[in-house]
Order: C-alpha cells, then sequence, then structure tokens
C-alpha cells in the first residue's frame, strides 16, 4: 500500500518541532518505498498541534512529538498498527477516534477556501495542479471576462475581509471603469488579534490566491496584481514567494498565460503591521509609499485607486473562493449558507474554549453548533459566558446570542459583525467591562490618528473604563460612554473608527448590571479588576500567625499575635501577598 | 441634480459638495480642518474634524459635509439633535486635548477653534481631569513657533508645506492618540528643509504654529533712551496693515503707517522701498553685466538671473537647487540692503556708534527674521538688521499703545532712507521687482527714456509666467514664479533646459509679500490679494518718480559714498553669497 504521511507546516505546528517531525520522517522512511513524506498546510485543529496525518487511511495523529516518529513508522508505516495513545480522545466519551471525519471538531466543517490546507504541499505547484489547480484559470481564459463577473456575482460571494461588499459587483465597478492601467490588490494586511484565516491560506494553499488573482485581473482588464502583506507573517510571505515563482515557470503568470495572449504578473508588497492598513484606501497609500491612512470614500479605488488607476481590492479568504466557484459552478456556492450570506466563513476560535483553531463552516451554522460542537465547549467546564466576534471591533454576544445564525446581517444586527472572523470565546471568570478595555487598548494604539473622533474620542473612552474598572466612574459616565460611543460611531471617518465602540456598546446593552456594580458597589462581580478586589481576613480560621501581615508591603494588615488579624482596605494595595502567604487559607478576595 | 437640504429644495451642479450646496441656501455649516485655496488649486480636504458632520437620509452613519458630493434626491439635515449632540461632543473632544492657555495665547481673538468652541456653545469638557493631554516640546526657530500641544492636526500645514510650496517640511508622523504633524525625525524646523515662508502659520486654524513675536524687544528698545531706533517698512505692509484696523482690504495707509511709527516713539522712519530702488540699481547693473558678457560670448557667465529679494526663496534654492547657487543675483535684498546702508552710511551721518543704532523692520514676511538672523548680515556679531516684525505684529503694537490708524494724518517718511519711486512700491507684488528692474535696465542700457512705464505683460495672479520685453531689438525672455511650487517647476524647467530665460523673479508666497505670513490673515481669499496687489500698482501710479535710477536720494548715496553699482565698497556692503544646506 502507497502511504502518505503530510505533517502539519503551518506556523502554530511549526512553533511546535514541527519541522523535526518532518526531518525525523524523511530520515526514517527514505529507505521505504511507497512511502511519501510532505509538509502540509494548517489542519485547523491547532489546539492538538503538531498534527499528523497519515494517507490513505486517514489516521489523525496529534500533539505528536519528534521522539514518536520513530514508533510511527515502525508500527503504523512498517506493521500497519495504529498508536492509539497519540489519537485524539473525544473529552464526552473517552474513546479515541481515528480520523478526522468523525471528530466533531471536523464534522459540521465545510471547507472551501481552505480546501487544501491540510492536504497538499504548498511549495509544490504539481500537488496544487494535481487538485484542479489554475482549471478555473483556464476556463476563465476560454471565456470572455464579462462572463467570470457575471458568475461571481451570481455565487452571491461577499467580501470577507470584514465589509461583506459583493465581490461581483466590486469586480464590475472595476471593470466598468476604462484605464490605460489596472491593477488587482491582494489584501493580506490580516490585523485582527486572533485571526490567522488569510496567513493559512497562504501558507497552505498560495496558489489558490495566485489564481483568483489572474483571474480577476483578466475579468477586470488588469495585467499587474499586488499582495500587499504584512511582513511579520515569513513563512507565508516565503511560500507566496514560491507560488509566484512556481506559477510564473509553469506559465500561469507571466505575460502569456497559457498561450491565451493575457498577460498578469503578481508582485509583493510589505507591510508593517499597522491595523488600519487592512482598510483599503490606507493600503494603498501605504503602497505607494504615503502615510498609511485612509481617505474619504468616494472615491472608490474600483474608480481611483493605486497610483490613482482602478484597483480592485480583495481580501485573501475572499480570493481563495474564486476558484472553486468556478470550478464548480455559481450556483453550487450559492446553494451554500443563508439567503444574503452565501457559501462558508473561516472562523479563527480562540479564548476559553476547549478546540482553539480554525473551522470553516457554511453560513447560517449558529454560535452554539461553533462553540459547543466544533469548538467542544468551554475550558474546565466553565460557564459561557460571552463570545466575541469580528476582531476588536466587534461586539460581544451572550447566551441569547447562542443560537442565533452566523450571516451578516444577523451579526450586525445584534451589534457585532462578521469581521475577519475572529471569535473570542469568554466565561463565567471574564470582567467584561477589563474585556471592552481591553480591545479599545487595542483600537487607541491602532487608530491612525487622522479623525478627531478616533484620535481622541477612543482615548477617552479608554480613560473612562480605566475610571470605571478602578471603581472612580459614576452612573453619569456610564451615559457618557454609551453617548461618546455612539458619536464615535456616527462621525469616525474610517471602518475603524466607526466600529472601534462596539465591545463597549455591546456589553453596555448585555452586562450593564456588571458596569453597575463596578460603578455603584465598586465591585467587579468576575474579580478581575485588581482595583476593587477586597482582601479579606476570616477571623475563624486566622491562626493569628502573623506571616501575613509581615508580608504586606503596605502594612495594611493589623493583629496580636495568636489573635485574629484584620486588613485596613483603605492601606491595602491589593497586590495579593498576604493570600500567597498565608498556609490556613484565612485570606479570601471578594 | 436636486437635493433638499433643510427642507428647502436646490438645483447643484454634478459633484458639488453638501458644503458648498448648503452654502448657496445660506446655510453655513460650520468647519474647522476644511480649506479651500481656489487661486492655489488647492483643497485641504482631509475629513477629518468631523465638525461638518450633516445627517443624510438613508444613509448609516452621519457624513462630513465637506467631501461627501451631492447625488440626485439627496435629502439633508444640517442641524438635528443628532447632527448637533455629535458636533458638541466631537469638539468637546478636541478641547479635551487642547491646552487652555486662551487668555495668553497668541492666537487668542483670531483662532477658528476658540470661535467654533464659541459658536457650538462648549461650556465645559467632561473628563477634563484625567484625560491625558498631548505633550510635546515647543520648537522655536527665529520666524516660526511650533506648539504642537496645540494642533488639532487639521493638516492644513502640511497642504500648503507639500502641496503648494513643495518645502516637504511638515508632515503627519505616528499614529493615534500620538500622531503629531512634525519635521521628519522630529527635528526642529531649523534642521529641516523648511525655508520660512511662513506659509504654514499663514493657515494655522490655533496657536499651533505662530511667529516668533519680537515685539517685546523692541518696545525695550524703544524705551532704553541710549539706542537710537531706526524703523523700515516694506512695501507690502502698507497695502494690507488698514485690514488690521477693520479696513477694506486694498486700503492704502502709507502716510498713516509713518504717522503710527513715529507715535510708536521710532527715532526715525524710514522706508524699505528706498532700499528696493537701491536693490534695482545693483541688481539692474549685475543683470547688465551679466547680459554683456553673456552676449559677448562669455560663457562662464550663467544666466538667467534670478531676483534674490526673497529670503524664503533664498533658503529654498540653497535646500533644494544647490547645483544653482550661481544664478541668482548676489544683491542682498532691501531689507538687509537698508541694514547695511543704515549702520554705516547713515549712522556716520548722524554720528551715532554702530552699537548704539537699533534697526527694526516690518515685514509681511516671517522668512525674514530668519534673514536677518544669518551670520551673512552681521559685523562682528551685530546684526544690520536687528528686529523683523510683521505686519501682525505692528498692528497688535499700535493697538497697544492705544492709537486709531483710522484718525492718524497722512505723514512722511523721513529723510534720506525714506524716499522712493513707483518702482520700489511694486516690490510687494508678484512681478514688481522684475518689472522695477526692467524700467532702470532699459534706460540704462539704451540710454533712452522708456515709450511706457507699465508692463502689463508682466503682471498677474498666474502661479508661472512667461513674458518678453522688446529692449530695441534685443528680446528680453522673463519668468515669474511665486509659491515655491511653481518655483520648482520653473526651475526644474531651466535646469533641464525646457525653458530659458534671461531674468526670473521668484517670490515664495502665493500672490508675492502682499500674499506674505506675517500679513493679516486672508483666509485663502483670493480677492483680498488682488485687492493688495492693485494698492500698489496705484501707489506706483501716483508717484512722480517711477523708475529707481531716477530717486535722488540714491543718486546722492551712490555720489557721496558708494560710488557706482557694483563697486568694492557696493560689493562689500550690499552683495552676499549662498550657501548650501543638506536635505536632512
Amino acid at each position: 500500500m502507497k502511504r502518505r504521511i503530510t505533517v502539519c507546516g503551518g506556523t502554530g505546528c511549526k512553533a511546535s518541532a514541527s519541522a523535526k517531525i518532518l526531518e525525523n520522517f524523511k530520515a526514517l522512511t527514505s529507505s521505504l518505498e511507497d512511502v511519501e513524506v510532505a509538509q502540509v498546510g494548517c489542519f485547523g485543529f491547532c489546539e492538538k498541534g503538531p498534527i499528523v496525518k497519515i494517507m490513505p487511511e486517514g489516521t489523525f495523529y496529534v500533539e505528536v512529538k519528534p521522539e514518536d516518529v520513530e514508533e510511527l513508522v515502525e508500527e503504523h508505516i512498517k506493521k500497519g498498527k495504529r498508536i492509539d495513545r497519540l489519537l485524539y480522545t473525544n473529552p464526552v466519551t473517552g474513546l479515541h477516534v481515528e480520523d478526522s471525519t468523525h471528530m466533531d471538531f471536523y464534522r459540521k466543517q465545510q471547507r472551501v477556501a481552505i480546501r487544501n490546507c491540510g492536504t497538499i504541499d504548498p511549495e509544490n505547484i504539481e500537488e496544487y495542479l494535481a487538485e484542479r489547480g489554475y482549471d478555473a484559470l483556464k476556463l476563465v481564459l476560454n471565456n470572455k471576462p464579462e462572463w467570470t463577473v457575471a458568475q461571481i456575482k451570481e455565487s452571491g460571494l461577499r467580501g470577507r475581509g470584514g465589509g461583506g461588499f459583493p465581490t461581483g459587483l466590486k469586480w464590475e465597478i472595476a471593470a466598468a471603469n476604462k484605464a490605460e492601467q489596472k491593477y488587482v490588490v491582494c489584501n493580506a494586511d490580516e490585523g485582527d488579534p486572533g485571526a490567522f484565516m488569510d496567513r493559512s491560506i497562504m501558507e497552505g494553499d498560495p496558489h489558490s490566491v495566485i489564481e483568483a488573482m489572474a483571474i480577476c485581473g483578466y475579468a477586470i482588464g488588469a495585467n499587474k496584481g499586488l499582495v500587499y502583506i504584512r511582513a511579520e507573517y515569513p513563512l507565508a510571505v516565503h511560500r507566496l514567494q514560491v507560488a509566484i515563482k512556481q506559477a510564473r515557470e509553469n506559465g500561469m503568470l507571466g505575460s502569456n498565460i497559457m498561450k491565451s495572449g493575457f498577460g498578469f504578473d503578481i508582485e509583493i508588497r510589505y507591510g508593517a503591521g499597522a491595523f488600519v492598513c487592512g482598510e483599503e484606501t490606507a493600503l494603498i497609500h501605504s503602497m505607494e509609499g504615503e502615510r498609511g491612512e485612509p481617505t474619504f470614500k468616494p472615491p472608490f479605488p474600483a474608480e481611483k485607486g493605486y497610483k490613482g488607476f482602478p484597483t480592485n481590492v480583495n481580501n485573501v479568504e475572499t480570493l481563495a473562493n474564486i476558484p472553486v466557484i468556478l470550478l464548480n459552478g455559481a450556483k453550487w456556492f450559492a446553494s451554500i449558507g443563508t439567503e444574503k450570506s452565501k457559501g462558508t466563513k473561516v472562523f479563527a476560535l480562540a479564548g476559553k474554549i476547549n478546540n482553539v483553531g480554525l473551522i470553516e463552516v457554511p453560513m447560517g451554522t449558529t454560535l452554539r453548533e461553533v462553540i459547543f460542537e466544533i469548538g467542544g465547549g468551554i475550558k474546565d467546564g466553565k460557564k459561557f459566558k460571552a463570545v466575541q466576534t469580528g476582531g476588536p471591533s466587534g461586539g460581544c454576544l451572550t447566551e441569547k446570542h447562542l443560537d442565533m445564525s452566523i450571516d451578516y446581517e444577523n451579526l450586525l444586527a445584534a451589534g457585532s459583525m462578521m469581521g475577519s472572523g475572529g471569535m473570542i470565546v469568554m466565561d463565567e471568570d471574564d470582567c467584561m467591562v477589563s474585556v471592552a478595555k481591553f480591545y479599545l487598548e487595542f483600537t487607541v494604539e491602532e487608530s491612525c490618528g487622522k479623525c478627531a473622533p478616533c484620535r481622541i474620542g477612543n482615548r477617552r473612552l479608554y480613560e473612562l473604563l480605566e475610571q470605571i474598572t478602578e471603581g472612580k466612574a459614576d452612573m453619569d459616565d456610564l451615559d457618557r460612554l454609551r453617548n461618546m460611543s455612539n458619536v464615535i460611531k456616527d462621525t469616525a471617518l474610517c471602518g475603524l473608527g466607526q466600529t472601534s465602540p462596539n465591545p463597549v456598546l455591546s456589553t453596555l446593552d448585555n452586562f450593564y448590571e456588571e458596569y453597575k456594580a463596578h460603578v455603584l458597589e465598586k465591585h467587579c462581580p468576575a474579580g478581575k479588576c485588581s482595583a476593587l478586589t477586597q482582601y479579606i481576613i476570616d477571623e475563624e480560621a486566622c491562626s493569628g500567625c502573623t506571616a501575613c501581615a509581615r508580608s504586606c508591603p503596605a502594612m495594611a494588615i493589623k493583629g496580636e499575635r495568636k489573635q485574629p488579624h484584620t486588613i485596613d482596605l483603605s492601606l491595602c494595595i491589593r497586590c495579593g501577598a498576604c493570600l500567597t502567604r498565608c498556609k490556613f487559607n484565612a485570606i479570601y478576595t471578594k | 441634480m436636486n437635493v433638499v437640504i433643510d427642507n428647502k429644495a436646490i438645483e447643484v451642479a454634478e459633484s458639488t459638495t453638501i458644503l458648498d450646496a448648503a452654502e448657496t441656501l445660506g446655510i453655513h455649516i460650520p468647519t474647522l480642518c476644511h480649506l479651500k485655496l481656489p487661486h492655489l488649486g488647492v483643497n485641504n480636504c482631509p475629513a477629518g474634524c468631523r465638525i461638518c458632520v450633516v445627517e443624510v437620509e438613508g444613509r448609516r452613519n452621519l457624513a462630513p459635509a465637506c467631501a461627501t458630493k451631492c447625488t440626485e434626491g439627496m435629502k439633508i439635515t444640517t442641524s438635528s439633535i443628532r447632527v448637533m449632540n455629535a458636533r458638541k461632543t466631537v469638539m468637546q473632544m478636541i478641547l479635551s486635548d487642547h491646552p487652555k492657555d486662551c487668555l495668553t495665547c497668541s492666537k487668542s481673538g483670531n483662532c477658528d477653534l476658540q470661535a467654533m468652541a464659541t459658536r457650538l456653545g462648549i461650556r465645559h469638557i467632561p473628563g477634563e481631569k484625567y484625560a491625558k493631554m498631548s505633550s510635546y516640546n515647543p520648537d522655536t526657530s527665529p520666524s516660526v513657533i511650533r506648539d504642537m500641544d496645540k494642533c488639532i492636526l487639521c493638516r492644513r500645514c502640511e497642504t500648503m508645506c507639500n502641496e503648494v510650496q513643495s518645502v516637504g517640511a511638515l508632515h503627519a508622523a505616528y499614529r493615534g492618540f500620538d500622531a503629531i504633524v512634525t519635521p521628519a525625525f522630529e527635528q526642529n524646523l531649523e534642521k529641516s528643509t523648511c525655508t520660512f515662508c511662513g506659509q504654514c502659520v499663514a493657515v494655522c486654524p490655533t496657536g499651533a504654529l505662530t511667529e516668533f513675536d519680537s515685539t517685546a524687544k523692541v518696545v525695550r528698545m524703544l524705551a532704553n533712551p541710549a539706542k537710537t531706533v531706526v524703523v523700515q517698512a516694506a512695501p507690502a505692509v502698507r497695502a494690507a496693515l488698514g485690514e488690521e484696523f477693520g479696513m477694506k482690504p486694498g486700503t492704502l495707509v502709507t502716510g498713516k503707517l509713518a504717522a503710527a511709527l513715529r507715535r510708536l516713539g521710532f527715532d526715525y522712519v524710514f522706508d524699505t522701498d528706498f532700499a528696493a530702488d537701491l536693490t534695482i540699481m545693483e541688481e539692474g547693473a549685475e543683470l547688465l553685466d551679466r547680459l554683456k558678457k553673456h552676449l559677448a560670448g562669455d560663457k562662464t557667465v550663467r544666466l538667467p538671473m534670478l531676483t534674490s529679494c526673497c529670503p524664503a526663496w533664498v533658503n529654498f534654492i540653497e535646500t533644494y537647487f544647490s547645483d544653482m547657487l550661481d544664478v541668482p543675483s548676489t544683491a542682498r535684498s532691501p531689507q538687509q540692503m537698508f541694514g547695511s546702508i543704515a549702520k554705516n552710511y547713515f549712522a556716520a551721518k548722524i554720528g551715532v556708534k554702530r552699537e548704539e543704532m537699533v534697526v527694526v523692520s516690518v515685514m509681511p514676511c516671517l522668512a525674514k527674521k530668519y534673514e536677518c538672523a544669518r551670520d551673512e548680515f552681521k559685523v562682528k556679531g551685530n546684526p544690520d538688521v536687528d528686529f523683523s516684525i510683521s505686519t501682525r505684529e505692528l498692528a497688535h503694537l499700535i493697538k497697544e499703545a492705544n492709537i486709531n490708524l483710522a484718525e492718524l494724518p497722512d505723514e512722511d517718511f523721513d529723510s534720506p532712507l525714506g524716499s522712493s519711486t513707483g518702482a520700489a512700491v511694486i516690490f510687494g507684488t508678484t512681478g514688481g521687482v522684475i518689472e522695477a528692474a526692467v524700467r532702470t535696465a532699459y534706460e540704462l542700457h539704451l540710454k533712452k527714456t522708456l515709450p511706457k512705464v507699465d508692463f502689463e505683460q508682466l503682471r498677474g495672479m498666474e502661479g508661472i509666467r512667461s513674458a518678453t520685453v522688446d529692449f530695441d531689438g534685443l528680446e528680453l525672455r522673463i519668468g515669474i514664479a511665486h509659491g515655491l511650487g511653481n518655483a520648482r517647476k520653473l526651475l526644474e524647467d531651466v535646469r533641464n533646459g525646457k525653458q530659458t530665460f534671461h531674468a526670473i523673479e521668484i517670490m515664495a508666497c502665493p500672490g508675492g509679500c502682499i500674499g506674505g505670513a506675517g500679513q493679516p490673515l486672508h483666509h485663502g481669499n483670493e480677492s483680498v490679494l488682488e485687492a493688495r496687489a492693485a494698492a500698489l500698482y496705484r501707489e506706483d501710479k501716483s508717484k512722480s518718480l517711477r523708475k529707481s535710477h531716477e530717486n535722488p536720494d540714491i543718486i546722492r548715496l551712490y555720489n557721496e559714498y558708494l560710488g557706482k553699482p557694483l563697486s568694492h565698497r557696493s560689493h562689500e556692503l550690499l552683495h552676499t553669497s549662498y550657501h548650501k544646506k543638506g536635505v536632512l
């Protein structure tokens, strides 16, 4: 039996020595016939990486270490005996699961954009070609440009970078604008903390992006493509470079693609990691060497973009959908998803969830399915409190939203957004005021500073949240918080500022009692706000050993030897030294 | 297309902004960062302050009126509760990061931000007690002071510095709350490519960019009985000073200016126009000299000759065209010629020691402050011109001294450095210097009287102009540029051999000195510049003498002291040299 051993080569698994695993496999199987070892893109199940999958049986090994390789080769490859201890264990049944198709994490997934991630070797164009790679481009070149635009329009594909603008319409507008030069730009400036779908696609299936850009070029009449990618993605950059080179060598890029007479080539441009440069006008300015800040739209890039020429900007995930839409047909794609949100969406699951990783589900899947079935529920059996979708400027959704099906409109109506697909889960231990503050800290840092509401307003929101978490705010401040948030949303120049107050507004809406507790009772119900934490000595349990008093740097603990001690809260600096010092569990926090 | 604004229907042209459409209905939407300079073809519209937001039916969020174009059927509300609350809240945000020292701020009373706070009825700034404020080190140069704590990031200065002047000294840096407009690497202006043209100061809506104020020092000198304080006033000042006292743009206040300076206590009230005539004698002689040599086939002589009166322009060529430093005339500017003559010729004449004489200039310009501090214009550390104050600073002094300018009688300047011709007064507007030079060069070269003194072909407000002047068969090709962006274009053409000229006049400020950064703020209104230019031409016409070489006091100065133009003494006192400046 010819076997193929695939080892995850995504950034996450590489950080856990998957390169060494690959090397060991290659060394130990070099003498074996009928065994092929390949490095592939991300499998998505990052929680349990590094992952090794053996085909054709599809055995899915998790948390593999380099030293496990010898055993895998000896037992599995040579003797055909699977090694149970390296299999995934279903946490509910306690049983080993041999292949991924029977794992809850994968069962409800439908992989369209990341179809080749974890399957093919991203650095080998042959493997992409074997998966019908560049067939879509060939199909497109045999038709008129209008045909492609019509197909994409019919598919109902919408921008996956956050805005959700219909992709076909965008292409149509760019195609209609006549100019001597046009550009196709791939927005690979993935900036949402925790989101890594674009990186995974570029690392796992770079040719799908290249092919889609060439298709777009033909459709809108552009012969130049630019990938704007964060310089902090070295592996993605490398794999893109390799893929572009291979595509050129194979005649998929260049002056005469597949002898069609159509020419298209791609250059890579590096971003310095500014979040705002994911906004298309800011991205274009950055590529032009100008300050990376947005400008007022219209004019839209489709009319006046890079160097003043019509430019079509699409995000990586959007582009990755293109070839497969054309191959399987617009109707097929439109049959997946909800009425207004077609196809699938990749989400990056993170936070207090069992199965951290990258997933792709049909639009319309509920939050509950994602969090409790695919995600395997909340870590350590804690209670679900909220899920934050849409990156730093999305909103926090609660229990009552769990059965809502995920699509652009529903998320917006619930006070959050699709964004690029970040999904961060919070449990009962999370303080929602602190969560809002955390996200604001990010947008304050990432604001470009061009418009006043975002530059100053977000900073003031952050300061107000700080006042609340320190117990220094009053109820009028909560009204101010809401008013400022609404005004920033209403007046900011670009998408960053218009959405940055979402974490504040959604937590105000869904967790108002928690805000009130901070303000009126000077109490943090989750016990997260250190300034509001009260250290208290249980008189019954205190032995009067004086250890706490001696450890207190603020001299806040008083009491006679062998008598119960007390903490003077006005002096206490909430450092927690006493709590760690006490051997009698006599100190607790409230 | 048809739109409805505040329930009033109006038909507007394609691509009209909501702001302009509302304006035609008499609805004045408040704006802060926006600045339209139609004559410069510049529209500073970053849509950054968000004060001009309005409600558009069917739109999710509010729209900035300055940048949003009308579309067919648009229904706009400019002052709903939602809009008013947004404006006020945003204004409170802006003010929460702005110092509250209005009482002592030099921009007080003339500050767009202050006016907007009044207009929007801001009475308190919530959260003031814990709001972090921006804090930057102030940057002091001889001409311009940058206090970035007061910057509201309207980006007007950046537009002026880059798009209009092509100087590239100021640019936004850093991001978010730390965003700031600054020279590269946060250097001081003096180390940057700044030319001190001051056009940034002229458009700054707050006290973030202001002139270096020398009035206090001038008053101290006036109060010192041991000092003989001599003042000179530049041509453009007389065409604009009146505006600071409520007079119409273009009101000439030459006589009242002399009277006011005298009331302020200056010992001698002279006129920079005298030195302008002197400049023409030297510069005109130099042009003829270069021209003769050129025509005789001398390859070492460089043409065109560029005028050198404008100090910002000199800074610009020293920075950006250092390969062309032999092109400008070596003649000093009128301000510096005046200082040199005052402290050498005049001081000796009245028996005052150089150290006891203080020369003050009143200029429409901020770069003049930098110029008078240059080492080339000092003798043993003592500058030929001690202090240069702007038209605005003089206006402040006059107000402070409780002098009612309007009611002052017209008085003459003192003799001998106060007499001038019409040629000198038009120095204040674009094209004026070269016209003055042509008048004199023609007569001195051809030894015959000009048939017509006015050279209309050299006048106008076009940014780059060229014309020919007939010197009895010799076609003299003349180029004129005002605004440094235009100067750059013209110079690049000359450098690349695309255009050839015999002489070029360049002024750094749009409009020439009448649009200088030290003048009363014209807020981008071109008609103000036109009125000031017309005033100078009017004064020229009214003069009995209109050619510099006919000025009797100039003739006497040469007879008594300098000998002839380009003499050894002239070279020593009235000419200079230029030095390359690093770009960074």
